[in-house]
């Protein structure tokens, strides 16, 4: 079980672990989710990285910009990976060491799915940190597994006909102790699930909402207000799964319809017609509604 | 010790005594009998190790590669379809300079399935960067593993062990399987250098753009080059310690007074030289060139061999569909461009898909190029099913 005190759960870390001086765009989500990651883990800690995004803007060499090992190797295959350097770490009887397998939605969702699967299933003592920013990113906005409904990307350019796979719930049904959700403006939340989750032997797979103002559509100082309006109007429901149960659900405090979330975004632009709102605005908000139910939001 | 057993118990035997620290490994035919006697020695408490059964080959190869990034000697063993499904990971290995061993239960691709042997899987990656040795018996298969982590660690590169699927790795045959302590000695405990840990921290498969990139690609093909000298060393302690001459770069039989030779690797060598020795009763001088080590290609050492030899014949188990025979591209490089004018080379693509390789078979072929040359020739094909079949 969970054995650290609270305080030292709640508090913010700052260690630069991941440093400045990286190529992301301004305002990008997932590089301001992996220093919190980093920072949470703390030095004791080896990140396995997936090709995409992070990776790009973090590890050119002879310039990365982690403090802490780092590994890369392919795309679909970081869950394997992390799996093996648990393995040496077992065999080779070093560490306690802290190992986070770390991808985007697609590295995570659609090609790296299969290895993902296979990492929980075979119990390996790993955190699985899921950077979603809803498509492929790295090459340009295409469509992934995780781009919601009615998000238009270059390869659904009229708007994704689908709803975006539900990976937090297949990774607990996998039987793993430890699912959570968390969004990058609430840093502390984060860093409390990073913390929680090392606690805790096995797989483990924390999601995070990692808003993408190049591929979204939006100006970079608006990621804080995003992932906000992502959770008040429960498209992005926050929560943790422990052993199986849902836990520590986060409550709206003032529900906001999708419109105020949608609005904000230049992919969903074409939903409003003269600024009328289109019939799968109806559709975006049946979703949150369904979201608000099944989580008791 | 003299053990009758099979060929592929002769290889996880020998495995277990390199002290792998991680095996990772998908079942596939013909390769599975290594691993299952693999999971059974760590099972059994016989061999410490954590031995990961994975979702598929790919995982296999990654999991092999993030132990090895961890410090971890790390073993894995596939064939054909798990081969090429591993491919995107193989040329990862070798660019990230991982010292991995795999054993390649060499094996037909499909279409159509199939799957007895050929050598089409092991060379559709002869490029990706790993040291490629080809057995000819079960001795050596066995004897090639213990040369394998030993030339792997030295020279920072990843080491595939071809044997031929069936034909070896279920074939019993007597080998002699070392003691522990006789391996002990052989092979040094793994000390591996650039790893992932937090005493260290450093980026292990960092991107290279195209200021850095071509030279990471030129310094892993002289890695392979310098490799050569390794693998001949190797052996020579090999034989030094065991007292039987396994691996280096090739073999070769009857070749000093030889009007023609025959050049192959891998298992079919045996048939050949029956047929060589048959031939010799006959007043024919026929020899044999085989080659051990496939990548890195010895091209010195078989232009030294074969400076002399203007008729040669190729029997190899792969194409180059819409090309020809491969094994038979690399012979013909070998030899300075003044010198391949009136040398002949005829290359025969044989046994593939499990197609027997008869001492007939091989008679024909020879007495084929003893009149003339051919381009390129299958052996043993059957017509009728050509000319039902043939669009």
């Amino acid at each position: 079980m969970i054995t650290a005190s609270s305080e030292d759960l709640y508090k913010v870390e700052k260690k630069d672990l991941f440093a400045s001086g990286h190529r992301a765009c301004g305002g990008c989500g997932q590089a301001l989710a992996a220093r919190l990651v980093a920072d949470a883990a703390g030095e004791n800690t080896i990140a396995c990285v997936a090709t995409g995004c992070l990776e790009i803007f973090s590890s050119p060499y002879p310039d990365p910009s982690w403090r802490i090992p780092f590994l890369h190797s392919l795309f679909e295959n970081i869950s394997a990976v992390a799996s093996g350097v648990e393995a040496a770490y077992k065999a080779l009887k070093k560490g306690p060491v802290n190992i986070i397998a770390q991808g985007g939605d697609g590295g995570t969702a659609d090609i790296g799915f299969q290895s993902i699967s296979g990492m929980f299933e075979r119990g390996h003592n790993v955190l699985y940190v899921c950077y979603d920013n809803e498509a492929y990113m790295n090459t340009g906005v295409q469509r992934s597994s995780f781009t919601p409904f009615g998000a238009k990307t270059t390869t659904t350019p009229m708007g994704n006909t689908t709803r975006k796979k539900n990976l937090p719930l297949i990774a607990a049904d996998h039987g793993i102790p430890y699912v959570a959700t968390a969004t990058v403006d609430d840093f502390r939340d984060l860093q409390r699930k990073v913390k929680t989750a090392l606690l805790i032997n096995g797989p483990k797979y924390l999601h995070i909402l990692a808003p993408c103002p190049l591929g979204w559509g939006h100006t970079g100082d608006l990621t804080v207000a995003i992932c906000r309006l992502a959770k008040a109007t429960g498209l992005f429901p926050v929560y943790e799964i422990i052993n199986g149960k849902v836990a520590n659900v986060l409550k709206i405090q003032e529900k906001k319809p999708v419109e105020d979330y949608l609005r904000l975004q230049g992919r969903y632009r074409h939903l409003f017609k003269k600024g009328v709102p289109v019939k799968e605005v109806a559709e975006i908000q049946e979703i949150a509604n369904q979201n608000i139910e099944r989580f008791n939001l | 010790m003299l053990k009758y057993l099979e060929g592929s118990h002769a290889v996880s035997q020998v495995v277990a005594m390199c002290r792998p620290n991680v095996i990772s490994a998908y079942p596939i035919t013909p390769q599975t009998h290594i691993v299952e006697d693999l999971a059974r020695l760590v099972g059994e408490g016989k061999l410490d190790a954590e031995f990961i059964n994975v979702e598929s080959e790919f995982s296999a190869a990654s999991v092999v590669l993030g132990a090895s990034a961890a410090g971890a000697r790390a073993y894995t063993t596939t064939t054909s379809q798990g081969l090429l499904l591993m491919n995107e990971v193989i040329y990862c290995i070798a660019g990230m300079r991982l010292p991995i061993v795999l054993t390649c239960a060499n094996r037909a691709i499909s279409a159509p399935l199939n799957i007895w042997n050929d050598q089409q899987d092991s060379m559709t990656v002869r490029d990706a960067g790993w040291i490629q040795l080809h057995a000819e018996d079960n001795q050596e298969a066995a004897d090639l593993h213990m040369q394998a982590f030993k030339i792997a660690e030295q020279m920072h590169l990843p080491v595939m062990v071809c044997m031929d699927g069936f034909i070896l790795t279920h074939a019993f045959e007597p080998v002699d399987i070392p003691e522990q302590k006789e391996v002990d000695a052989f092979l040094p405990p793994f000390k591996p250098q650039n790893i992932v840990d937090p005493r260290w921290p450093r980026g292990i498969g960092l991107y290279a753009d195209p200021r850095f990139y071509m030279e990471v690609r030129y310094i892993l093909h002289r890695a392979l080059e310098k490799s050569e000298k390794v693998i001949k060393q190797v052996s020579e302690d090999f034989a030094k310690k065991f007292g039987r001459q396994s691996g280096g770069l090739l073999k070769t039989y009857k070749i000093e007074d030889a009007d023609i030779v025959i050049i192959t690797m891998g298992s079919v060598a045996g048939t050949i030289k029956d047929l060589i020795d048959q031939l010799e009763t006959e007043g024919k001088k026929v020899g044999l060139l085989q080659i051990c080590s496939y990548r890195p290609f010895p091209r010195k050492e078989v232009y030294r061999v074969l400076k002399d030899k203007m008729n040669l014949l190729v029997i190899e188990k792969s194409i180059s569909l819409g090309r020809g025979g491969i094994l038979g591209s690399d012979v013909r490089w070998s030899f300075p461009r003044t010198e391949k004018k009136d040398r002949k080379i005829s290359c025969f693509v044989s046994g593939l898909g499990g197609r027997n390789i008869s001492i007939n078979d091989l008679r024909t072929a020879v007495e084929m190029v003893e009149h003339e040359p051919v381009e390129l020739e299958f052996l043993g094909l059957n017509p009728d099913i050509i000319a039902a079949r043939d669009l």
